[in-house]
């Protein structure tokens, strides 16, 4: 900026914040109590004030579009499945100072460390509650107090390996803890998904020197797992619960980002003691696991028996000492909402020192004298299940919020109380500082709550200097406005020197090429999956374009070929027209389901080109008439599919991966074709079905020049289904197939070929040697046959 | 009273079934004081590719198995020779209900026979209105923990009635209950339910029943199979007493104890995907015979 007017850019700033009013009674994030713009928002504000209003719309898309390229959406899951939306960015970042931020730093890591205390003296000694400072009814009547782990000492040494905590500011300017996150945290992965986003924003001019850099946060934390899984002898990986999680999105990024295997409790296998993973070369040894899956789902065998999640004997190889969590299974317990109310007594008693910052005022209802000052004071409280692991605004129904039942039920609050003390805790209603977010072209006061992140390294804690800002949709500053359709927000921490840089991959050291990875096997399936469902839909669309330019071509649906074509068609499940609904948008939904399954191992450009593919087949179906026009937006759509294709083939690295991608893509090329000639090369087939399946082939400037003549059954078969030439040919597959199984592990074992081999190597000789006229409808059901045996026997090899 | 005991469960899967793993909780209990275990021997066919031996949080002992090959029949046989010591008959001296509270409090440690794990609700055992008003109604604060404990067990005998075929393993007892109709499980289920709405701790007991009843006895219900009961914790002096609900009666020396826990989920006899992964058929029988008869 112009550092030669500071009186212009004052007025700037000055004009900027002019009617910003936070409410009465609560801190703000940009204005002290006197209402001056704190010194660490001015040179931001001062860059702000200047850009446009165009220009600010232009940079706050641009933050969007990254959130959207890069697949970022807000999933949210229930009975009815996931849904989506866009990613909600508030696109100015909270600032803070360093100096703030440094007291909330020393405090987050005297928390997790007496966290760590407390998890090791309740599945070990037990002298919290012997001893009378814990009730022994908030462990053991806790669902989070694990049996199976008392007595078992995590290999590492540790309990919690990562731990996330909700901050929130006081109307005094202190700091607080709203609830610890313990089990399963997420949300750093999307920090730094803001962080990328909300830069995009404010580039240039903006001067990122002073802002502490997120990169380097999980660094030390991936060595120091990769060093405890290298000394149980094994990989490590993060464990998923898949899909159906609001957070799985973050869980691929993070795989992806860290360079680390996602897997699901169904990859994994229990041998000897041992965690094994599936892969496509047999069982490989896994001795580190960071868990994103809730313990309690995490062995049917010794946890929760109903959960399909799970991996039956995990337990017993954590307790052989040879699979270290990250968190430790039962972890969780002390993120439970009534031990917030007694952890000042126990960090007094296990540590002799106070918190250095205190937590939201807790009190279990299971005592008297506790009881009794929550029914007296329940009016300015939230009172709520005891047990819960909930944040305190994420309320359930029979929670008393101010006096008032959240379902809305007739009761009276203190006779409930009495009643039920020992289930509940009261927690002071507290309000939150606001932050500003841009709205109708100013900024507005809301509330404001931080996520910040703990990781554990090899030369302790690291917490990730910014976070994970949740923002409420209201003035409302109590945290009760987070619960829904608020925004999120990236987290500055302003230093006032220039900030060293650190990123994620390590210099020191010599240039070491990393292993490779393991293929699991169920994601080899999946990228098989995923080829063959692009491959059949690319399938469908020909063929329905063949249909459409026929019909326009006739003008008549009962023409022989039409007719046809129409019939071979619905055979497929593909309706005559194109429409939304239907068996190619069906088929794109199982491609996108398959990509989603295996998202850590694929290109952000090959899902974003399927995403638009499925909504550019949404866009065309609405309003299309049959015939020619619909036949020119099919065209489109194939270019699309061409897009996908030489994405996979031009871009994706040769890993075992992309061998499963194109051996899908190939087979169901080749079952295409078979099914093509069979009902268009019949001899039965109307005239001008010759044409059709070339035309489905893509081969008729080919079969122009090769064969000079019209087609006729013997071009068509040779073409089609004998050339090893034609990248169309059902020939040409069969010999793909074997060059991409030939590189599988185990393909050859001291020159004794894999069943899959000896498969594909049969029906590519008949191939080779077959004359056209040999290629009867018996021996193209052969041949259909022999491509299905050939995707059996590898996956009964690979991906089983 | 000494007994062999043979117990034998197979599953038979139709067709190979993928490798599988399971825990198994068959083996008897050793109790001091109440029950030794002579001789023991567990014989598992297909010979299991793992096998590992444990005892869990609550002190009862669990087997491991693996399986590395697929499996189309498993056969689990235990036979053992048991000793079980009757307990001297007591006078009444446990605490009044309200003060049983007051003695759960003085008690405060984590270890398994800790009232406190009996206390709420678990796994498979929630907050039962229906079931807490019924045991509401049948005592007051006066009443002892035993008498407590007899009295909803008597209730509960009348109330409902044994029947093989109303209920099924995941039943919850809430409809157990409703219906008035079900198994040693269910029986057990529906009284710990009651006994911990009224404030006394509560756990479910696996174990076996004497096959033939002695001379000119009846034969008790659930005999033929795994038999499940309740305990219940009736103060510092008293400690832990067990009562069959299905027989409505305190168990005494006809009763063989397998595993304590919390409900069902804490003491299963098997689990794992051997007994829930498409099993065709199963079979399941029970020998308890008192020696020297």
């Amino acid at each position: 900026m112009d550092k030669t007017a500071p009186a212009a850019a004052e007025d700037a700033v000055a004009r900027l914040v002019r009617g910003y009013a936070p409410p009465a009674g609560v801190a703000d994030e940009m204005l002290d109590a006197a209402g001056q713009v704190r010194p660490v928002w001015r040179p931001f504000l001062d860059r702000f004030a200047h850009l446009s209003a165009e220009d600010l719309s232009r940079r706050f898309a641009r933050g969007d579009h990254y959130l959207r390229d890069a697949g970022i959406f807000h999933r949210q899951v229930d009975e009815g499945g996931a849904s989506e939306r866009d990613w909600p960015l508030s696109h100015v970042p909270v600032l803070l100072e360093e100096a703030d931020w440094t007291r909330i730093k020393t405090a987050v890591i005297q928390r997790v460390d007496l966290l760590e205390s407390v998890l090791a003296d309740l599945y070990g000694a037990g002298w919290l509650v012997r001893e009378g400072v814990l009730p022994a009814e908030l462990v053991a009547g806790n669902p989070a107090f694990l049996r199976p782990m008392v007595g078992v000492r995590p290999p590492s040494g540790h309990y919690l390996h990562f731990a996330a905590f909700e901050i929130g500011r006081a109307p005094d300017g202190s700091w607080f803890v709203l609830g610890d996150r313990t089990e399963a945290p997420s949300g750093a992965g999307f920090a730094l998904e803001n962080r990328v986003a909300t830069m995009r924003v404010f580039s240039d001019p903006f001067d990122h020197d002073r802002v502490h850099r997120l990169a380097g946060f999980f660094g030390g934390f991936r060595d120091a797992l990769g060093a405890s899984a290298r000394a149980l002898d094994g990989r490590m990986a993060i464990l998923t619960p898949g899909l159906g999680t609001e957070t799985y999105d973050e869980h691929a990024y993070i795989a992806r980002y860290l360079g680390m295997m996602l897997l699901e409790g169904e990859d994994l296998t229990v041998v000897g003691g041992r965690v094994m993973v599936r892969t496509v070369a047999g069982l490989k040894p896994i001795s580190v696991l960071w868990r994103r899956l809730d313990a309690a789902f995490a062995d049917p065998l010794e946890l929760d028996d109903r959960s399909a999640l799970g991996t039956p004997g995990l337990v017993s190889a954590m307790r052989a000492g040879n699979v270290c969590m990250a968190n430790a299974l039962g972890a969780g317990l002390v993120q439970t909402r009534a031990l917030l109310a007694f952890l000042p007594r126990i960090s007094d008693y296990l540590t002799g020192a106070p918190l250095e910052m205190p937590n939201i005022a807790t009190w279990w209802c299971g005592q008297r004298r506790e009881r009794e000052y929550v029914i007296g004071q329940h009016a300015r409280m939230m009172v709520g299940p005891a047990l819960s692991q909930e944040l305190p605004f994420e309320a359930t129904g029979d929670t008393l919020i101010a006096g008032r039942f959240q379902d809305g039920r007739d009761a009276d609050p203190a006779m409930w109380i009495e009643k039920h003390g020992r289930d509940l805790v009261g927690q002071e209603a507290v309000n939150l500082s606001t932050t500003p977010v841009w709205e109708d072209g100013a900024f507005r006061p809301r509330p404001v709550m931080i996520r910040v992140f703990a990781a554990r390294t090899a030369s302790g804690w690291k917490v990730m200097p910014g976070g994970f800002a949740r923002i409420g949709a209201s003035e409302d500053a109590t945290a009760l406005s987070l619960r829904r359709g608020g925004r999120v927000a990236d987290v500055w921490v302003v230093s006032p020197d220039t900030v060293p840089t650190e990123s994620l991959a390590r210099s020191d050291g010599p240039f070491r090429r990393a292993a490779d990875s393991l293929l699991p096997a169920r994601a080899a399936d999946n990228l098989m999956w995923l080829g063959r469902y692009v491959e059949r839909a690319e399938h469908m669309i020909r063929l329905l374009r063949a249909y459409h330019l026929r019909l326009a071509e006739t003008g008549r649906a009962d023409d022989p070929r039409v007719e046809r074509i129409g019939a071979h068609l619905e055979a497929l499940g593909v309706p005559r027209e194109i429409a939304a609904k239907g068996a190619v948008s069906e088929t794109l939904d199982a491609a996108i389901r398959a990509a989603s399954k295996v998202r850590d191992r694929f290109s952000v450009d090959g899902w974003a080109a399927l995403r638009d593919l499925r909504a550019d087949l949404a866009d065309h179906s609405a309003r299309l008439t049959p015939g020619d026009e619909a036949a020119r937006a099919l065209s489109e759509l194939l270019r699309g599919t061409a897009g996908f294709a030489g994405l996979v083939h031009d871009n994706m690295y040769r890993f075992v991966g992309w061998r499963f991608l194109s051996i899908g893509r190939a087979l169901e090329r080749a079952a295409g074709m078979i099914a093509t000639l069979r009902d268009f090369a019949d001899a039965e087939a109307p005239e001008g079905c010759l044409d059709a399946a070339v035309e489905v082939g893509d081969s008729v400037m080919t079969h122009r020049r090769r064969y000079q003549i019209e087609t006729n059954r013997e071009t068509v078969i040779d073409l089609l289904a004998l050339d090893a030439r034609n990248p169309r040919s059902i020939h040409f597959q069969i010999a793909l197939i074997r060059r991409l199984a030939a590189d599988l592990p185990g393909a050859e074992v001291s020159g004794a070929l894999s069943e899959p081999m000896r498969a594909i190597l049969r029906i590519e000789t008949q191939l080779a040697t077959a004359e056209p006229s040999e290629l009867d409808d018996r021996a193209l059901r052969k041949l259909a046959r022999g491509v299905a045996g050939i995707s059996e026997r590898l996956t009964a090899a690979h991906l089983s | 009273m000494r007994y062999d005991l043979t117990l034998e469960i197979g599953y038979d899967y139709g067709a190979p079934a993928p490798s599988a793993r399971c825990v198994l909780r068959v083996a008897p209990r050793r109790v001091a004081g109440e029950q030794r275990v002579e001789a023991e021997r567990l014989r598992v066919t297909p010979e299991p590719g793992e096998i590992a031996y444990r005892t869990d949080f609550f002190g009862n002992s669990v087997t491991e198995m693996g399986f590395t090959d697929p499996l189309q029949v498993v056969t689990v046989r235990l036979s053992a020779r048991i000793e079980r010591l009757a307990r001297p008959p007591q006078l009444d001296l446990t605490p009044r209900l309200d003060r049983l509270a007051a003695e759960i409090g003085t008690r405060s440690a984590l270890g398994p026979e800790s009232p406190d794990h009996f206390v709420s609700a678990s796994p498979r055992i929630g907050y039962e209105p229906a079931i807490a008003a019924f045991a509401h109604a049948l005592i007051g604060p006066q009443m002892t923990a035993l008498g407590a404990v007899q009295t909803i067990g008597q209730a509960l005998h009348t109330h409902m009635t044994f029947d093989a075929e109303a209920t099924d393993v995941d039943t919850e007892p809430g409809h157990a209950f409703a219906e008035g109709r079900g198994v040693c499980q269910d029986f057990s289920h529906v009284m710990i339910a009651g006994l911990r709405a009224v404030g006394v701790p509560a756990g479910y007991v696996s174990g076996f029943l004497r096959t033939e009843p002695p001379a000119g006895q009846p034969r008790l219900a659930g005999a033929d199979a795994m038999h499940a009961w309740v305990r219940a914790w009736c103060g510092a002096e008293t400690g832990w007493i067990d009562y069959d609900p299905t027989n409505h009666m305190m168990v005494g020396t006809d009763h063989i104890v397998v595993a304590v826990g919390r409900d069902y989920s804490d003491v299963a006899p098997v689990k794992g995907a051997v007994r829930s992964a498409g099993v065709q058929a199963s079979h399941h029988s029970v020998d308890l015979v008192p020696l020297g008869e």
